[in-house]
């Protein structure tokens, strides 16, 4: 399993370790509503675990984007700097934030998987 | 989701906002829909070119009568109440003895000794308080608990309103009168919180559902959440109590003087005699005497402001505070009401607002921000 769930509405797609990528989930967008804004942060900072990372806003709220995993960010997407609501209607996809050299892989084996996220979500 | 708190009121259309698909949240003490499932941008942008429907139940409603009831009122607000023909509406601010604005609120002239008034839902309980006990002695102060309040708001919002009440798009803006819409026993007025053209409909709880049902039908009609009303009246240029007005404002502070008529003013026929007159007539007669101005600020960045960002100046000195502040939908630029210190208030004047320690620039200008579409005949 390459893809795993953070407790604030993060997914970590670890497929390569090298440049993890991080996005919001269905729920977090889902949440937000409509998506008008990202804050991403600088390529080449490196964050610890639960560090804000970026900001993401809609016209009603703001919310912080946490690093679920420590890291160096590696690369950002400006496709979705330029186009905030890919964050709503393609969260898993194009819409996601930000890629990340994984620094402690044993963070991501702790974060939780689909059912244990879906399940916590729920609870949300 | 977490469940909704058991000491929430609900409004007489809570079903229909559910079957809707509404999401809840607690506001004014009562559970209101923020959003329906189409989301609040297109919820925007329907009331601005189609007609939204707003469930505005939570304001308080209530009727002053007696034959001094429009001279009792003179004595609560700044705001010529005698003189207001019958049939009209007009905008009203409730003041503490201080100048300090308690409320601000819609009132109608139904006849010579009845006035129909609506006040804020998070103020309401607190504003019966006061109108009874300062008032109480002179005229009956009646609060209609027993009613729901509707809003039909945009370009589109008269066509439909005269299919269902023919006769009712003869109203011009802000002023009222008694229709059977769809069948139930209304009042209504047209006005509203959008800069739009629009109405707003007192109903009787018990027929409010079927009223809501029969407006949703009509092809032009969504129903509307309190995140766009809150972006639409932004837009707009008009206050929301407790976030751009509250008990440490005045009304010049606000920007509000045109609220107050000639005749209550310094040297009109019924000048002062309302709480807080000294203070609130030496700051219209002499502006120099205000700390703070209410101004509207447009951002070039696509950085939203919100409230409470701090504002500087060039300097980094702090000369003012966001009230209310969001991401346009209609301009897709950042917009935000704010306070700032007078030298800063003048049109064209470059700001810097405060967002997570990085400065956004932002330009002091006119308000309303989309220009409004007021029906006047």
């Amino acid at each position: 399993m390459t893809v795993k769930y953070s407790r604030d509405h993060e997914w970590v797609d670890i497929s390569n370790h090298e440049a993890a990528t991080v996005g919001i989930t269905l729920h977090a967008q889902d949440a937000l509503g409509d998506v008008v804004f990202v804050d991403l942060p600088e390529v080449g900072a490196t964050f610890a675990q639960g560090e804000v990372a970026g900001v993401v806003e809609s016209v009603k709220a703001a919310a912080d984007v946490y690093m679920p995993v420590a890291g160096e960010v590696v690369e950002v997407n400006e496709a979705l700097r330029a186009d905030p609501s890919l964050a709503n209607t393609d969260p898993l996809g194009t819409g996601w934030f930000f890629r990340v050299r994984v620094s402690d892989l044993t963070q991501f084996d702790a974060l939780m998987d689909e059912p244990g996220y879906a399940e916590f979500a729920k609870g949300a | 989701m977490t469940a909704p708190a058991t000491d929430l009121k609900t409004t007489p259309l809570n079903a229909l906002h559910l079957e809707l698909g509404a999401r809840m949240v607690p506001f004014a003490g009562y559970s209101m829909p923020v959003q329906y499932p189409a989301g609040l941008m297109s919820e925007h942008r329907h009331t601005r070119t189609a007609a939204g429907l707003f469930d505005v139940s939570h304001m308080g409603q209530l009727r002053l009568t007696g034959a001094d009831a429009a001279a009792a009122f003179e004595t609560l607000i700044p705001v010529d109440v005698i003189g207001l023909s019958v049939g009209k509406q007009r905008y009203g601010l409730l003041l503490n003895d201080e100048g300090g604005i308690l409320d601000d609120l819609m009132f109608f002239k139904e006849s010579d000794d009845s006035l129909f008034v609506i006040v804020n839902g998070a103020c309401k309980v607190a504003d019966i308080a006061h109108i009874t006990a300062r008032i109480g002695q002179r005229c009956t102060v009646q609060p209609l608990p027993d009613r729901a309040l509707l809003a039909l708001q945009g370009p589109q919002a008269a066509t439909v309103m005269a299919r269902l009440a023919p006769g009712i798009e003869q109203l011009v803006f802000m002023t009222g009168g008694n229709f059977a819409v769809a069948g139930a026993d209304c009042f209504v007025t047209r006005s509203g919180y959008t800069g739009e053209d629009g109405f707003e409909i007192s109903v009787p709880a018990s027929e409010a559902e079927a009223l809501a049902r029969a407006l949703l039908a009509q092809p032009e009609v969504a129903p509307i959440g309190l995140g766009a009303r809150n972006s639409l009246r932004l837009e707009a240029g008009l206050c929301l109590y407790g976030n751009d007005l509250d008990t440490s404002t005045t009304p010049s502070e606000a920007g509000l003087n045109w609220a107050i008529q000639k005749v209550r003013r310094t040297g009109g026929a019924r000048a002062g005699g309302f709480p807080g007159a000294e203070k609130v007539l030496a700051q219209i007669d002499d502006p120099t005497l205000l700390k703070r101005k209410r101004v509207g600020l447009i951002a070039t960045e696509r950085v939203p402001v919100r409230e409470p960002a701090v504002l500087e100046n060039m300097d980094g000195q702090q000369v003012g505070q966001v009230t209310s502040g969001l991401l346009s939908p209609t301009l897709n630029q950042p917009i935000a009401m704010a306070y700032v210190s007078p030298d800063y208030a003048a049109p064209g004047t470059e700001l810097f607002a405060m967002v997570r320690g990085k400065p956004v620039p932002m330009q002091v200008g006119a308000m309303p921000f989309v220009p409004a579409h007021y029906f006047r005949g």
